[in-house]
């Protein structure tokens, strides 16, 4: 073997003095990594992935990892990575898939806009004791209103509102699907944002019939595959969203591996046990802007007029423009999916280069659509890497309606990012179809965990909304002014429509 | 678009308004004292006023004033603009007369205007259209020239100074008014800019503002996308556009176009009966970017009334109260005395609620 | 009221639904759409045992989401009839465009003369449900992309040559592509492998012909033989070797 094997990645170790054997590493860690020989706990530290499962689960404290304990002779161009991946495709001569968001060391624009609070020339409002509005309507909201007087001499509204979502929070949940998460990872979600009155998305794979109860919170989607994809469901959603691309690989489709294909993933995607599910790159029914509107149109038609439909794009080079001939297509939201956003699996190069930072995209789109008046024909959802209700609120005041979280809401579940989520074993139940690991979630507690996960960022954007003099959430979309760059360039700031920190 | 280096004005001050229902005019003079008395709302840097039904002798044309910082220059380019779009039937500097305390930086100009309207296609108000278009196109475009009040009979007038100071400088005494907005300015930035004392006006609004428009940010975008440009570097010239955006294009009543500024509570619209509850909720989801938020008591006139709120919580203070066909409405009780010792009614209004005096006809 | 006749001159297609949907509602049983020229969706979502005829162009997304009824066309389709479509049928007297039957997962569409690109894509199967596409003439390239189950027969029966366009059965992984005659191995898309045409297959088939006949008034006679060429998935997993882990 010409290559050997590269160093390990990460180091575990296990502090023998404060071990009591107790053996819940040996249970909990799903990759193989301890083993019992005799009374002695083996590690194999090769098979560990980071998930930190046996370290939470420890009584002791007695375990610890090291990450890259092996060095590689130091290089700013050619660092560990670069040469492992060359060494991996030297070995199999194929596309490398990875899982979880983007993962290059690209500035983080959002840690470069600081927000704005009063002082003196007007007063912060406290939102204990003042009212605080969070309420968000998505939807498609007409441009004017048209009134007249009845014969008893009352004003009576004539224009018609399109459906909207009403949203006690602007804080939902991103489509990932029944097959890439487990089904207690699904209903933990379905619980948390239908008590905190907001929505989470079913992601391309059907609706598991055990989610039918919290389904007034969900929204469908309409992917290329248009997996479990019938009247039946599109009616169950309070939304239909149509998923063109994903910001974790803009541009290509996807697979569900067929050996995550089980019994319950086949019944709910309607498809084959053990067959690959295959999400085309584009849908093939659209193939131009014009061919958007018919399917949004189309679905409207199906379901009576009755849902508001939404469009989900990676964010793209050209995403403003894409997003003003969205706003055009019946659509009543765009979902911008930035870089950052997470994923199952998605081949490596695609996941850390193509796309563009949601907070520029939410600028650009949000700069776009009142420059040519339709700001209004559209709500905007941004996605990909809102880690905390910092991100949350620069989101907004950047002009997004309201944010998708995935990843943290993940997190709220165990997940600690390892980035595995491909292999089927996750240790923390969540993106596993495996049974005896999809049983470590409680949906009960994982509901609760995530529910106060959205509760916390609500009190916090509250008080940051409150400190900048602002009681409704209204007046925080798109109010450029709340929000200064830091160490940004002009190009950027430009872009971000932001001014420069002391301007 | 980038925003350009701005320095936003915010305004503490005192502001006071009055109507005659029966357009019965009133002179300067009293809003003078009204306004005087309230000096320790201002820090002597800009005062203002506005007076509807000053120019009998041209009813009908548009009473462009213009703050030139020459006569050379910038008035030619205005002067072109003008006569290729419209007739100017009459010119002249506005009479000044300075004081001690009050210097001329600008020379205040003002014309009379008529646009062609046939010029404009598309439009059911093509006059007002024009004239809006001009106004936002010379205040962008053409340095040293600032056209601080654009409506017909009506006129703005103000500079960098004490109330009493800058009434003189104008002798607003000379003119008979049934409508009087005044504004006593505490600025806490550009002190010495004469366009940034209020009242603010486009067309036939105009706005006095005390307070600050933290939403300020949402609602130039709303008005910008709406075709409008912020050149004034305040916050409440967005008040104005906001009038004209909801009450002259959208034909809103001045009660809605209050209620899609200051809107009620979401709890509140949802206790309301389904009629009520309809159109709240339709004006919420439809005007949220036209929503104001932050501390402001403002009051707005057209030739047809004049109109006073303030924001959703009541962060800065509002009284109103009548005389017979006079509506007054003010910061402090104690300046409507001044004016008018008889007045009775005093009534402080809700947070959100309009107090709307209209002309009888 | 067991029939109902609908003149469709001008009406957009929202109204045109909505008086189908409450038709149903009501049980009529037959509905008859004189005068139909591009009202697209139409019978969209719709579910129920109604027949409906269509006299005329309906425009794209015919039948979308349908469950159930029966939709016979009198003229041609535009594109993509039989989208995600559940169940029921479509019967069409002429040709239809681009991506006929597109994602369709249940029930059938006939087709009596030609269709365009991509017919068939991506059709899949599950279960009970297993859906067919039948075409009397030929289509064009990439029919059956990406199929992941059901039928789709192609009878040549038209006055053009039979099967000349590239990439049949392109991606593959399930269902199979039955096509009269020979098919040029150049014209297989990736993943896609020809197999015998057999006399247990044509047992299994001849139902279908014979039914495609019967609603077209065809003699089915000629075409009861085993000169067919069967196109099936090499695998049910046809990128499984594409990619490696990091």
């Amino acid at each position: 073997m010409t290559l050997g094997s590269v160093p390990l990645r990460y180091k575990v170790s296990i502090d023998r003095d404060q071990c009591m054997q107790c053996m819940r590493c040996v249970d909990n860690c799903s990759y193989g990594v301890y083993r019992v020989e005799g009374d002695r706990i083996i590690i194999d530290s090769r098979k560990c992935t980071a998930c930190h499962r046996c370290i939470s689960m420890c009584p002791r404290d007695a375990i610890t990892l090291q990450e890259k304990p092996v060095d590689y002779r130091s290089h700013p161009l050619w660092t560990a990575q670069t040469r492992e991946d060359i060494i991996n495709q030297a070995r199999t001569g194929k596309i490398i898939l990875a899982g979880m968001g983007n993962a290059l060391d690209y500035p983080v624009i959002f840690d470069r806009l600081v927000l704005d609070a009063c002082q003196v020339t007007n007063p912060s409002i406290d939102p204990l004791r003042e009212p605080m509005e969070l309420r968000t309507y998505l939807g498609k909201k007409p441009s004017r209103l048209e009134f007249r007087k009845n014969d008893e001499g009352d004003v009576e509204l004539v224009t018609e509102l399109a459906p909207n979502l009403k949203l006690d929070t602007p804080i939902m949940i991103g489509h990932m699907s029944y097959g890439a998460i487990s089904l207690n990872t699904q209903l933990s979600l379905a619980k948390a944002v239908t008590e905190m009155g907001t929505f989470m998305g079913t992601g391309e794979g059907g609706m598991h019939k055990a989610l039918h109860p919290y389904q007034d919170h969900t929204i469908v989607q309409v992917a290329s595959g248009r997996f479990g994809v019938d009247i039946d469901y599109l009616e169950r959603g309070a939304a239909i969203e149509i998923k063109i691309g994903q910001g974790a690989k803009p541009g290509i489709g996807g697979h569900l591996p067929g050996e995550k294909v089980c019994v319950d993933v086949s019944c709910t995607r309607m498809i084959p046990l053990g067959s690959d599910a295959i999400s085309p790159a584009p849908h093939h029914d659209i193939y131009s802007i014009e061919d958007l509107a018919q399917l949004v149109r189309s679905l409207k038609e199906a379901t009576e007029w009755k849902k508001p439909v939404f469009v989900k794009i990676a964010a793209v080079h050209n995403v403003a423009a894409i997003a003003a001939g969205i706003a055009r297509s019946s659509a009543d939201a765009v979902v911008i999916d930035g870089f950052r956003g997470g994923t199952g699996a998605a081949p490596k190069v695609f996941r850390d280069n193509v796309g563009i930072p949601i907070e520029a995209a939410i600028a650009a789109v949000d700069h776009k659509l009142n420059d040519q008046g339709v700001r209004n024909e559209v709500s905007i959802i941004a996605s990909g890497g809102i880690r905390n209700s910092a991100d949350l609120a620069k989101s907004i005041a950047l002009g997004a309606d309201a944010v998708y979280i995935g990843t943290a809401s993940l997190i709220a579940l165990g997940c600690r990012v390892c980035g595995n989520c491909y292999r089927g074993l996750c240790p923390w139940g969540i993106a596993t179809q495996r049974q005896d690991l999809v049983d470590r979630i409680d949906p009960e507690i994982g509901g609760r965990n995530v529910a106060n996960l959205i509760h916390a960022w609500t009190l916090e954007l509250s008080e940051l909304m409150g400190a900048a003099g602002l009681n409704s959430i209204e007046s925080l979309r798109g109010n450029r002014e709340r929000l200064r760059g830091y160490m940004l360039d002009e190009g950027m700031l430009k872009v971000l429509n932001v001014e420069p920190v002391g301007a | 678009m980038y925003l350009q280096k701005q320095f936003l004005v915010v305004n503490m001050c005192g502001i006071i308004g009055v109507i005659d229902r029966g357009r019965s005019g009133m002179d300067g003079s009293g809003i003078k004292e009204a306004l005087s008395l309230m000096n320790e709302r201002g820090s002597g840097e800009g005062a203002g006023y506005v007076a509807y039904g000053i120019y009998p002798d041209y009813p009908d044309y548009y009473a462009l004033h213009v703050f030139y910082d020459n006569l050379v220059e910038p008035k030619k380019k205005v002067d072109e603009l003008l006569e290729k779009w419209g007739r100017i039937v009459q010119q002249e500097e506005i009479p000044t007369y300075e004081r001690p305390g009050l210097r001329k930086k600008h020379i205040p100009w003002r014309y009379f205007y008529k646009p062609h309207k046939d010029l404009v296609v598309g439009s059911s108000t093509p006059e007002d259209d024009l004239v809006k278009t001009l106004v936002m196109d010379i205040n962008s475009r053409i340095d040293g020239a600032l056209v601080f009040s654009s409506g017909v009979n009506m006129g703005v007038f103000k500079a960098a100074g004490w109330p009493e100071d800058v009434a003189d400088f104008y002798r607003i005494q000379d003119y008979k008014g049934y409508i009087w907005l005044a504004h006593n300015r505490y600025p806490t930035n550009t002190p010495g800019w004469w366009g940034g004392a209020h009242p603010f006006n486009l067309l036939d609004w105009s706005v006095v503002h005390n307070g600050e428009i933290t939403s300020y940010g949402t609602n130039r975008q709303y008005v910008e996308s709406n075709g409008y440009k912020c050149t004034m570097f305040t916050d409440t010239e967005v008040v104005a556009y906001l009038f004209d955006i909801l009450g002259r294009r959208h034909g809103l009543p001045e009660d809605l176009v209050v209620k899609a500024l200051a809107p009620p509570f979401w709890d509140e619209i949802d206790a309301m009966p389904e009629r009520q509850r309809k159109i709240d909720h339709a004006m919420r989801l439809t005007y949220g970017a036209a929503q104001m938020n932050g501390p402001f008591a403002i009051v707005v006139a057209t030739s047809q009334g004049i109109v006073g709120f303030t924001d959703r919580i009541k962060l800065r203070p509002l009284v109103a109260a009548e005389n017979g066909n006079k509506l007054y409405i003010s910061s402090e009780e104690a300046a409507i005395r001044v004016m008018d010792p008889d007045v009775q009614n005093i009534r402080m209004p809700r947070a959100g609620e309009p107090v709307i005096g209209r002309v009888i006809v | 009221m067991e029939k109902m006749v609908i003149d469709a001159k001008g009406m957009h297609y929202t109204p045109l639904n909505k008086q189908i949907r409450k038709a149903v509602a009501a049980g009529v049983k037959e509905i008859e759409i004189n005068n139909v020229l591009g009202q697209r969706f139409i019978a969209n979502g719709l579910r129920g045992d109604v027949k409906i005829t269509i006299n005329g162009i309906p425009g794209g997304d015919l039948c979308m989401f349908m469950n159930g009824p029966e939709c016979t066309v009198h003229g041609d389709c535009e594109h993509a009839p039989g989208n995600t479509m559940d169940g029921g049928m479509i019967i069409v007297h002429g040709s239809a465009g681009d991506a006929v039957a597109h994602s369709m997962r249940g029930g059938k569409v006939y087709i009596r003369n030609n269709i365009g690109y991509r017919g068939g894509i991506h059709m899949k199967e599950y279960e009970s449900k297993k859906p067919t596409l039948v075409i009397g003439g030929t289509s064009h390239a990439f029919l059956g992309e990406y199929m992941a189950g059901g039928l789709i027969l192609v009878l040549g029966m038209g006055s053009q040559p039979l099967m000349e366009d590239r990439g049949i059965g392109s991606g593959i992984h399930g269902g199979e592509i039955v096509i009269r005659g020979k098919v040029a191995d150049r014209l297989l898309g990736v993943g896609a492998i020809k197999t015998e045409f057999t006399e247990s297959d044509l047992e299994r088939l001849s139902p279908v012909i014979e039914d495609f006949c019967s609603r077209f008034g065809i003699d089915p006679s000629p075409l009861m033989d085993i000169n067919y060429t069967r196109i099936v998935p090499s695998s049910s997993r046809p990128f499984a070797g594409k990619y490696t882990w990091e």
